[in-house]
Order: C-alpha cells, then sequence, then structure tokens
C-alpha cells in the first residue's frame, strides 16, 4: 500500500489534472489572486460609495447620503462638457501627431544613413524623461515667453514672443504629451518595418511600384497591426495624462486645459468635494472600459487577419 | 522575342569584386541555368539583370538595347523569388492584378489577362485566398502567375524551388520545364541544385566565385566538363577523383596509373610527358564491377536506391570511391570486388586542374 502511494505522483502528469491537483493549485494561486482583487476592488467599492454621499473636506456637517446629485451636478457642469472635450482633443492630437509623424519617422530611420544610430538613440530619448521633468522643460526652458528658446528665436527675427501656454493651452500641452509619446511610435513602428521581407519590397519594384506606391500598399498594411497596437497603449495612457497639465497650466486658464483626469483632482484635492471627484472617477471609468471594449475589438481583429 | 546579352559584367562591392566579368549571350526563347556553390555569385548576377543591384562595370543589353541605368520596372522582366514575396495583405488575385493596376491597365483586360493566368496555373479556387491560407506548391504558383501577367520579355527565377520538400520539387520542376515550353519565354534560372540544372535547361553557366567556368548544354558539361571543379559540380553522386601519374602517351590516348587501377583513356595528352601528375575523373556509374579478375578492393557501403545501388568500395591503396552498379547487386559491405573504369567516359586533369581534350565524342551530346 505504501509503494502505491508513493506511484501516484509518477503518474499523474501524464494524464489530465486531477481533481484534488486543480485544488491544490487554486489554493497556492489564490494569494496573488486574492491580493490583486482587493487591490482593484477595494478602490473601486470606495469610490462608487463615496460618489453617491455628502462628502467635503472642508464642512464635516455635510453627512449621510446625497443620492444621484453628485451625478446630477457633475453632469450638469459645463466644465465637466469641456474637460470631457478637451480629453478628447488631447487624446486625438496626440495620436493622430504621433502615429502619422511616427510612421513617416520610421520609414526614414530605417534608411541607412551616416550616423543612424546615433540619431536613433536621439529619437528615443524624449521617451526616458519623466512627463514632470519634460513638462517643466517645456514650459520654462523652451517656452517661457521672457526666456525661453523659442521666444529667443522669435525675437531673432523681430517677431513678438507669444506666451504659449496661457495663449495656447491645450494645443501646447497637445505638442509636449506628443513630444513624450513620439519616440514610443517610432520605436514599434521601426521594428514592425525592419521585420517587412527585403524581397517584397524588391517583388514591389519589379512590379513597377515607386517609393510612394511601396509605402502605401506594402509598408502601410504590413504596419498596420502595430498601429493598432500603438494606438491601444497610447489611448490608455493619453486618457489619464495629469502630471504635464498639473505643471504647466495646472488645468487653466480658467478649465481651457482641464482634462477628465485634473478635473477629478482638483474636484477632490482644491475644491474639496470627495462626492463629487468621486462620482468623475465613475464616469472616468465608465470612458475608459467603453473606449477599452473599442479598441480590444478592433485589435482582435487585426491580429486575426 | 527577348534576348540578353551581358558584356563583361562587374559587380564590385566597396574593393571586394564579386563578379568578375561575365560575359554571356541568351537567345530567344532560351532557358539558361545559373549553376554553382553558394557564395559564386549567381543571384547577384540575376539581380543585376533584374535591375535590383547596379552594375558596377560592363553592359547588359536587353533585346540588343542598352539597360544598365534603366529601372526594374522599364526593363520588361518579371522575377519569382526564394521565398515567392507574395504580398501577404492581398488575396491571389490582388497579388497577381498589382503590376497591372501600377501600370495603369482598364480593368476589364486586367480580370481577363489574370483569368487566363489562374487557368493556365490551376489557382481558379484560389484568387480569393490570402498567401498565408495556400500551400507552398500554391504560392510558387501565385509567384509564376505575378510574373507571368505582365507578359514580361524574360523570366528570372531565384531558387525558387528551394522552399519546397523533394515530392513537390520534383514536381514544380516538371511543372515550369512544361511551363516553359508552353509560353517559350526567355528564361534564366538561379539555382544550386545541379539536378535542377540538367533537367531543365537548355544551357547552362556555370559559375565559381564570380568567375563563369563553362556554358555549355547539360549533356556537355556532364560529358566534357572543361576542369575539374565542373566535372565534380555537375552529375549526381559526384565523380571520383583519383590523383594519377602518366605510364605512356600515344597520339590519342594516355595510360594512367592510380593505386590499384590502371586505364587508357582516349585523350590529347598534348604537352605531358610519362611520370606527369594528373587526375584520373570517373563516375561512379561508369565503373563496371569484374567479377573475374583479382578483387582490388573491400566494399565499405552499400547505399540500396531501389533501382540502383552505390557501392563505396576502399581501394588496395587507401583511396575510396562510390562503384554505381544495378538495384540487385548482391554485394554486402566487406565483399572483396574488382572495379573496373570505363576507359571512353575517363576524364584526365591536368596539376592546374584543367580537363585533356577528349577524343571521343558522346552520341548524345549537341551544340558544341
Amino acid at each position: 500500500m505504501d509503494q502505491a502511494a508513493r506511484r501516484i505522483p509518477v503518474a499523474a502528469p501524464v494524464g489530465r489534472p486531477s481533481h484534488a491537483r486543480r485544488t491544490g493549485g487554486a489554493l497556492l494561486l489564490s494569494p496573488a489572486v486574492i491580493l490583486l482583487l482587493i487591490w482593484s476592488l477595494v478602490p473601486l467599492a470606495m469610490t462608487l460609495w463615496y460618489s453617491v454621499r455628502r462628502y467635503n473636506l472642508v464642512d464635516p456637517t455635510q453627512v449621510g447620503f446625497a443620492g444621484a446629485s453628485n451625478y446630477v451636478y457633475l453632469l450638469t457642469d459645463p466644465d465637466f462638457i469641456t474637460a470631457l472635450l478637451n480629453t478628447a482633443i488631447l487624446v486625438g492630437g496626440v495620436l493622430v501627431i504621433t502615429v502619422g509623424l511616427g510612421t513617416l519617422l520610421a520609414v526614414l530611420f530605417d534608411q541607412s544613413f551616416l550616423g543612424r544610430g546615433i540619431a536613433r538613440v536621439l529619437v528615443i530619448s524624449p521617451f526616458f524623461v519623466m512627463p514632470t521633468v519634460s513638462a517643466l522643460l517645456w514650459k520654462n526652458l523652451m517656452l517661457h515667453p521672457i526666456y525661453g528658446v523659442y521666444s529667443a528665436m522669435m525675437r531673432a527675427v523681430g517677431l513678438t514672443p507669444v506666451d504659449w501656454l496661457s495663449r495656447y493651452p491645450l494645443a501646447t500641452l497637445v505638442m509636449i504629451v506628443s513630444w513624450e509619446w513620439l519616440p514610443f511610435a517610432i520605436l514599434i513602428l521601426l521594428t514592425a518595418i525592419q521585420s517587412l521581407d527585403a524581397e517584397q519590397k524588391e517583388a514591389a519594384r519589379m512590379d513597377g511600384a515607386g517609393p510612394l506606391a511601396q509605402f502605401r500598399y506594402i509598408i502601410l498594411p504590413h504596419l498596420s497591426r502595430a498601429i493598432t497596437v500603438v494606438i491601444m497603449i497610447e489611448t490608455i495612457f493619453l486618457l489619464a495624462v495629469f502630471a504635464e497639465i498639473s505643471v504647466t497650466t495646472a488645468g487653466g486658464p480658467g478649465v481651457a486645459s482641464t482634462n477628465l483626469a485634473f478635473l477629478i483632482y482638483s474636484r477632490a484635492l482644491l475644491q474639496f468635494d470627495v462626492g463629487g471627484a468621486s462620482a468623475g472617477g465613475v464616469v472616468a471609468i465608465v470612458i475608459a472600459n467603453i473606449v477599452a471594449a473599442f479598441l480590444l475589438r478592433a485589435v482582435a481583429r487585426n491580429l486575426e487577419a | 522575342m527577348a534576348t540578353v546579352e551581358l558584356r563583361d559584367i562587374r559587380k564590385t562591392y566597396s574593393d571586394e569584386e564579386i563578379i568578375k566579368g561575365v560575359s554571356l549571350t541568351i537567345h530567344d526563347r532560351e532557358f539558361v541555368v545559373f549553376v554553382g556553390p553558394s557564395g559564386c555569385g549567381k543571384s547577384t548576377l540575376l539581380r543585376m539583370i533584374a535591375g535590383l543591384e547596379d552594375i558596377s562595370a560592363g553592359e547588359l543589353l536587353i533585346d540588343g538595347v542598352r539597360a544598365n541605368e534603366k529601372g526594374p520596372a522599364e526593363r520588361g522582366l518579371a522575377m519569382v523569388f526564394q521565398s515567392y514575396a507574395l504580398y501577404p495583405h492581398m488575396n491571389v488575385y490582388r497579388n497577381m492584378e498589382f503590376s497591372l493596376r501600377l501600370a495603369g491597365m482598364p480593368v476589364a483586360e486586367r480580370r481577363q489577362r489574370i483569368a487566363d493566368v489562374a487557368r493556365i496555373l490551376q489557382l481558379e479556387p484560389y484568387l480569393d485566398h490570402k498567401p498565408g491560407q495556400l500551400s507552398g506548391g500554391q504560392r510558387q504558383r501565385v509567384a509564376i502567375g505575378r510574373a507571368i501577367v505582365r507578359n514580361p520579355k524574360v523570366f528570372l527565377f531565384d531558387e525558387p524551388l528551394s522552399n519546397l520538400d523533394a515530392a513537390l520539387r520534383g514536381q514544380m520542376r516538371v511543372e515550369l520545364a512544361t511551363l516553359h515550353r508552353r509560353l517559350g519565354a526567355t528564361t534564366i534560372y538561379v539555382t544550386h541544385d545541379q539536378v535542377e540544372a540538367m533537367t531543365m535547361a537548355d544551357r547552362i553557366v556555370v559559375l565559381r566565385k564570380g568567375v563563369v567556368e563553362q556554358i555549355g548544354t547539360p549533356l556537355d558539361l556532364y560529358h566534357r566538363p572543361r576542369n575539374l571543379f565542373v566535372a565534380q559540380f555537375m552529375g549526381s553522386p559526384t565523380m571520383n577523383v583519383l590523383p594519377a601519374h602518366i605510364v605512356s602517351v600515344t597520339d590519342h590516348a594516355a595510360t594512367v596509373t592510380t593505386g590499384p587501377l590502371t586505364v587508357t583513356v582516349p585523350v590529347d595528352a598534348g604537352s605531358l610527358q610519362p611520370g606527369a601528375a594528373v587526375t584520373l575523373g570517373v563516375r561512379p556509374e561508369h565503373i563496371g564491377l569484374d567479377v573475374a579478375g583479382a578483387p582490388q578492393g573491400l566494399v565499405e557501403i552499400s547505399e540500396r536506391l531501389g533501382a540502383a545501388t552505390l557501392l563505396h568500395v576502399r581501394l588496395s591503396d587507401g583511396r575510396q570511391i562510390v562503384v554505381q552498379t544495378g538495384g540487385d547487386n548482391m554485394n554486402a559491405p566487406d565483399s572483396a570486388v574488382g572495379v573496373t573504369p570505363d576507359p571512353a567516359h575517363c576524364h584526365l586533369f591536368d596539376a592546374d586542374g584543367a580537363a585533356l581534350d577528349r577524343l571521343a565524342a558522346h552520341p548524345l551530346q549537341v551544340g558544341s
């Protein structure tokens, strides 16, 4: 009997995992799974909870259930619509610039030219600068109306310097965030281009395709999968852009450069309305999930083909 | 009508010369095969004809017109690549249509042409398929179809069968030969496989290290190799090569001896004197087994192919030769055998590897 018992562990891996084995495996996995669940479910539950409560940090007398009034107040607030629009412009603008310019630059950096190795490192390097630092660099070093590089350049040719961040706050933010994310797009698209079979390009040349036709019919279709991946990953991060806004414009002037993430922050920690901010958080979660559902479907279809 | 003429074509990369002056005239409707070991420059030469590589020096004439400066598409050639190089995101129809579309051909005419080609290549059921859904042989046919629809002056093939398994390769070889008979288009075909060269070519160009070693019909190369390299490269199994020295010389033959063998070969020995070192070459299929005579070696291995048996025989001087005998040959390993090379099919090469002129012409030999 002792021998028979010892034989079981040897024989077990060959067939299907036994019920006991599966239970054992689930038991061993459970600490990690439970920890992750707590990590994501508890904040979600608390956000949902606060979003239906009266909860103001400067007025402890406001307590009790608010019902839907936090949501009503948020959704009827014109600032919310502006923030939603700003978020869309920020995400869309950065996506167009990084994917469009990224594709062209990736094609360019795929050609062989003198100093290509150094140029590639340089073009990738903005990605390694953290968002707060690059936002400060742009705000103070490049765009400052008095001692910024751009102002110096404009004065040099006799133009009046522009105070970019107060005149065109959202466009400037789009530019700063694009500068941060362009390297990522180039990196992904360049590696994708390099995996293109050289004989395919040669076959296209034999078929009479010039550089433009090659780009349109060979390179772009080859890149479509990589472009979808870039769009998906960037969208996830761009929906939550915060540091750049906080450092440069603090959402202003007014709410001209406030996106959803910054709106929630200002509700909670500038206006101390935790209930209203939580309602904004819940709306943000819903929007993020809608976007994610669309993107995942697009990616899945593209990966299948 | 299409001829291709190469005049002292050279290719130089930085300071290394890859193609060292190739001159060749390819006639209309001819099937020419460039063959050679890897790194001999055969693919580079083809790509220079195609226009994918610049020609460093020399002149390329297509239909008598200089084409050095013309782009790949303007030369009127079509190429089938080793990896097929089909466009993966286009279906079979679109793949074949691509060049016609770029050339601005009307849709109705395109459809007609592609339908014709698809019928010839039996691709009709697959026109809607993407290349990823096709087997290797089907992809190969699509690649050929993409070349045919353009109605090119010359077809270029760059090792098109090397990605296929042996059975399919044999089948595609026959299909390609049939297609060439049917279309009658001038074809240049690159391969490292001498079987493909022998079976399909009108003329074979043997290349080594950027130099043309010999140009001739398949049987010409087989029966009259100009040097040791061609002799060993063409023919399967490989020719046996034995160091020998001359015993005596007459006007129409030289007698050589190597180990236990003495052969009188009908060649023009030229200035070679008795005692001179030469190389005796004899193909496995031209060595007979001598049952009556004294044994000259031991069978080490017998490879039974069914139709034939290859005996690896260790001669008494320690050298190994391969003898091809009938499939029913009963010699087992370790049995002692006598071998007799057929003098009419023996080759002699001088110390530099150049063949001595053979005086007996082969009846099948044409073109020389």
